[in-house]
């Protein structure tokens, strides 16, 4: 017999089937990408978004305080001034998961962006700037963080 | 949302800062439970209808975020449209004129 339970409880199992086949239109979309925002490295992530082994370049800006107070409100500002940018990405090392925010780059923008991240603890920074042609190029940069940003 | 967009030379510098709770899902409630994560997912902004801006954002921006752009070509009287959406689905848009 079929009763209210039973429905409630199959339309939970439908709802957790749609929602692991990415189908659920709550938790998936296409723009976001979840594989890069689940990485924990950040070769891993720039992986993630399709480009190759990530390379330092001092021509990737990256503006960010030596010490920060309050890891759950740290300023952070990313930049690449060369041709043929198409991203530019904001990466904290050491927190769960490295990726924290990625930047579509046109002509119509400045390639200049700044944002405030939360640091679990002291790490390195990243700024990585992924072209057209599928190059990673990054500026890192270490910030001290005395109370870190994530706990609770 | 409060967004300033303020036109400098050729350009606009615009300033959004949104509310919102960017709960990240690592932290736990009194009882234990684990929060879910609840945070913004895009964001994006239009000039004059036409878009300019867009991001993609994880747990790891500041709550109550934060973002500065700037917008080649902008000029005063021009209006700027910032919306986000959140992994809930929920969205929210403001506009704002350049000055």
């Amino acid at each position: 017999m079929v009763n209210r339970r039973v429905v409630l409880q199959r339309s939970a199992e439908v709802a957790a089937l749609l929602a692991g086949a990415g189908l659920w239109p709550g938790t998936a979309r296409a723009a976001w990408p979840q594989a890069a925002f689940d990485a924990k490295t950040l070769a891993d992530t720039v992986k993630a978004l399709g480009a190759g082994a990530p390379q330092e370049s001092k021509d990737v800006l990256l503006t960010a305080p030596d010490i920060a107070e309050n890891g759950a409100v740290v300023p952070v500002a990313c930049g690449c001034a060369l041709p043929g940018v198409k991203r530019l990405a904001l990466l904290v090392e050491k927190n769960p998961n490295a990726l924290a925010a990625v930047f579509d780059l046109n002509d119509a923008l400045e390639p200049s962006f700044a944002t405030r991240v939360k640091m679990a603890q002291t790490s390195n920074v990243y700024a990585v700037a992924l072209t057209a042609d599928g190059k990673a190029l990054f500026a890192q940069k270490e910030v001290k963080v005395t109370l870190g940003g994530c706990g609770g | 949302m409060r967004i300033r967009a303020q036109a400098q030379g050729d350009k606009a510098v615009v300033r959004v800062l949104m509310s919102h709770e960017m709960e990240t899902g690592q932290r736990k409630d009194s009882a234990g439970k684990a929060i879910p994560a609840w945070f913004i997912q895009e964001v994006g902004a239009t000039l004059n209808g036409a878009p300019v801006f867009s991001a993609v954002w994880g747990t790891a921006v500041a709550k109550n975020p934060f973002v500065q752009f700037t917008i080649r070509g902008a000029k005063a009287g021009d209006k700027i449209v910032v919306q986000w959406l959140d992994n809930r689905g929920d969205k929210r848009s403001d506009e704002a004129t350049v000055t």
